[in-house]
């Protein structure tokens, strides 16, 4: 059967898509160096681990989805992911590989456990999945991993909730490892930390609420996915609701998990960024 | 009385200075958004800088809401329903970054802004 080795998680803030391609350079300047850094070990541990499959975690910002469809849970089922102009200049990166068996063994375990999702055959991928792919991926280099996305609807209230992002995740760990292959996987949450980017609290950044969470996903998820939407927006700000991608994540290691890495900064653009490596063993 | 059936969590206290987007605020603001949706398409883009009012005309958009997008108001355009990653489209042809648009809203200068996100580091 399949193996789920780990989670990782990752900010994917827009800013860091024009930054990629210059990281060499920019892990001397002061504002970059302390982001860049943090990955170091992340790339090292991947390395190592050397995943077949990447199934990313994530949310549109207005690319693939608009407001007249806004599906709650969405899944690709394609042999290839693009991105596309965004509107504000992130580069087209090299395309992503997808596979399409594993995207439909996921789908039919999920709506079998009563996970309605959105089956996507032709499906555009944004920053909340370029960018961590290629950060964990330095220069772009995922040509061979095999990629199955997970949008999960931020845009829209009422979002999912934590809890239903935290089982969700579980019956996606549930699906992929009764499939039947050799492959190994690794799960990504991407998004976060605390920030605001909309009203009168635009800037906001909770550090104590953040590395509570950093703290608590380790081994006490369940803690977490307690919490509403309302008080996850007043604690982590309007766009740091994004935290359920990383609560589904988490949901999908159901292994003893240890974590590996982590690094937590403020800040690139409005954002705390935050990183994290977790291990999933059997 | 719509207001109570659309929006999920209406029973819930308001947090000051942010907008739940919620069923309200999509209808509110759907040609808004639905507009800086289009941005997402360089040609799209170029026609609205030849002539914006009339690009937002063609979207169907308020008198407010056209007001708010000629004067780049972006507190007025969530007023308006408005939904940040929408208008993060809308303030990318204009050059205008996530920083900009949080001094703009919050009366900062981009730099005070700056500064005022890397202070709640600080502790």
């Amino acid at each position: 059967m399949a193996r789920i080795i780990g989670g990782l998680t990752t900010s994917h803030i827009p800013s860091i898509g024009n930054a990629t391609p210059r990281e060499d350079d920019l892990r001397s300047d002061p504002y970059w160096k302390p982001f860049f850094s943090g990955y170091d070990k992340a790339r090292e541990w991947l390395a190592d681990a050397k995943p077949d499959v990447a199934v990313v975690i994530y949310n549109d910002h207005g690319l693939n989805f608009f407001l007249d469809k806004m599906p709650t849970f969405a899944i690709g089922a394609a042999a290839e992911y693009r991105n596309a102009d965004e509107g504000w200049g992130i580069p087209t990166i090299p395309p992503f590989k997808g596979i399409p068996e594993l995207s439909w063994h996921i789908i039919n375990s999920l709506v079998a456990e009563e996970f309605d999702l959105t089956m996507c055959q032709e499906m555009l991928v944004d920053h909340g999945f370029t960018v961590p792919m290629s950060l964990f991926w330095k220069n772009n280099t995922y040509g061979n991993v095999l990629t199955v996305p997970v949008c999960i609807n931020t845009v829209q209230h009422p979002n999912p909730t934590p809890a239903r992002c935290y089982k969700l995740g579980q019956a996606i760990g549930r699906a992929i490892e009764s499939w039947d292959s050799e492959l190994k996987v690794v799960i990504l949450g991407t998004g976060g930390m605390s920030h605001q980017l909309d009203g009168e609290r635009a800037g906001f950044i909770n550090k104590k609420f953040d590395l509570m969470c950093m703290d608590k996903i380790v081994n006490e998820p369940e803690e977490l996915a307690k919490i509403s939407t309302r008080e996850l927006v007043r604690q982590a700000g309007a766009q740091g609701s994004e935290f359920i991608l990383w609560l589904a994540m988490r949901g999908a290691l159901s292994g003893k998990v240890t974590k590996i890495h982590s690094n937590y900064h403020i800040a690139i653009s409005n954002t705390a960024t935050g990183l994290m490596v977790l291990e999933n063993a059997a | 009385m719509i207001k109570a059936t659309l929006s999920a969590e209406h029973d819930e206290a308001p947090i000051p200075g942010t907008y739940m987007f919620d069923g309200n605020a999509a209808m509110k603001g759907y040609a808004l958004n639905k507009m800086c949706y289009s941005f997402n398409n360089a040609e799209n883009r170029a026609e609205f800088l030849v002539d914006q009012e009339a690009y937002c005309r063609k979207y169907g958009l308020t008198a407010l809401q056209t007001k708010a997008i000629l004067e780049k108001n972006v507190l007025d355009m969530i007023h308006n329903g408005g939904n940040i990653y929408y208008l993060a489209k809308f303030a990318g042809i204009f050059h205008l970054n996530v920083q900009d648009v949080g001094a703009q809203q919050t009366g900062m200068t981009v730099e005070q802004f700056k500064k005022f996100i890397k202070s709640q580091g600080e502790n």
